[in-house]
């Protein structure tokens, strides 16, 4: 990455993309509360992508607007972490990928809140409280299946087990950002390792870590996501309703 | 301008409609140009996805409208980040009238917050416990009465 228009772009693009994925589970998720619960973080997801997107069109100065650099890109154009393109796979890989996510987007919003760039910060300190609730939520399911029954922990392990290689990529060193994400690995484990402890679950000592989003190397998994999220757009362009 | 400012302040929120925007604490100023007449509002959203916004702009906008400043701008500002301390006194008194329990303060940073029982706001009673932590709009959660078994909205403290 390469200053604050790929940041911001970055930033935007882990955050729609999550958001698309956690709508996924609308109408599907195990009990209607959480169906609630997952329609309620994808939004938070949602509203701060379309923040962070407009901002980085105005960086660009190209003309481009959020739903120009939401819906006109193709998936190399994308700059989203890995992890948050990765399937849902079942209730338990989402709760760990939203754990991780959330343990990395709190820090970093807090950091961006007191960074130079102004409009950066209050869009740091405006989705750093809804972070904070997206954690707690994560944390909570984490340690209830981990900690749950025998099934339960079996399948809570299995998905932390899948998905802790894709969190290395988040703290990719980039002393060109407003906010360099290698600083921000500490604050992650500091929250992860207690809950794990708690959780009953072995933190992985894998050393894999597929990396590739932030220059536009994704999973094959993108691609489709891509197509779902961006067909009404591009087939009627300019729609509006 | 008083009367652009009582004209903005007028508008109810959209998702809850028993309180203002004002009282919300999401209208943020009222300014009038002398010289054009153009009034500008200042508005913050309570979460950054609040669907919400869109309607409370255009209600803003004919609020005024019909108070005879037709020439009117809305401004969103997301700094510094809406809190439920914002929520006036008559706010939270309506929020409760209407069976939704109004948030506790929000705890200073660095305190450990202490959670407080939420009171049900149908019959008082300390005796609750949460069902969801998400509900029906994105700044409530879903709670029942162990007292009167009846449930019940909570605006979360942000």
């Amino acid at each position: 990455m390469n200053g604050p228009f790929d940041f911001t772009l970055a930033l935007g693009d882990d955050a729609l993309i999550a958001a698309q994925r956690l709508a996924e589970w609308t109408t599907r998720a195990p009990e209607m509360e959480e169906d609630i619960a997952l329609a309620n973080i994808a939004l938070d997801q949602l509203g701060a992508a379309r923040l962070l997107l407009s901002y980085a069109g105005e960086l660009e100065g190209a003309g481009r607007d959020e739903d120009a650099l939401a819906y006109l890109r193709d998936d190399r154009q994308f700059r989203n972490v890995l992890l948050v393109e990765l399937p849902n796979g079942d209730f338990a890989v989402t709760m760990a990928k939203l754990f991780f996510l959330a343990a990395y987007q709190l820090p970093l919003y807090t950091a961006l809140a007191g960074c130079a760039d102004e409009r950066l910060a209050a869009i740091g300190a405006k989705a750093r409280k809804e972070s904070a609730y997206h954690l707690d939520h994560g944390a909570l399911w984490v340690k209830r299946l981990g900690d749950g029954t025998e099934e339960s922990h079996r399948r809570m392990q299995a998905a932390v087990d899948q998905v802790w290689p894709y969190t290395h990529e988040l703290f990719t060193a980039d002393l060109a950002a407003p906010v360099d994400p290698a600083t921000l690995r500490s604050a992650f484990d500091e929250t992860v390792g207690p809950v794990l402890a708690e959780a009953t679950l072995t933190r992985p000592e894998s050393r894999w870590s597929p990396a590739g989003g932030r220059t536009g190397v994704h999973t094959e998994h993108l691609s489709y996501l891509l197509a779902e999220m961006q067909v009404l757009h591009r087939a009627h362009p300019g729609a509006k309703w | 301008m008083s009367d652009a400012r009582t004209a903005a302040a007028s508008v109810v929120d959209p998702e809850i409609r028993v309180i203002t925007i004002d009282e919300l604490g999401i209208l943020r100023a009222v300014e009038k140009d002398p010289a054009s007449g153009r009034v500008t509002v200042t508005i913050t959203p309570t979460y950054t996805g609040c669907p919400a916004m869109d309607v409370i702009r255009a209600d803003i906008r004919r609020a005024l409208a019909v108070a005879g400043h037709p020439d009117a701008e809305v401004r969103t500002v997301y700094s510094p980040p809406w809190s439920t301390d914002w929520i006036s006194d008559s706010g939270r008194a309506k929020l409760a009238a209407a069976g939704i329990a109004p948030p506790a303060p929000v705890p200073a940073a660095g305190v450990v917050p202490l959670t407080l029982a939420v009171r049900c706001p149908h019959c008082g009673s300390p005796e609750t416990e949460q069902v969801s932590r998400f509900g029906s709009t994105a700044c409530k959660a879903l709670w029942r009465c162990r007292s009167c078994s009846e449930p019940f909205d909570h605006l979360k403290a942000l």
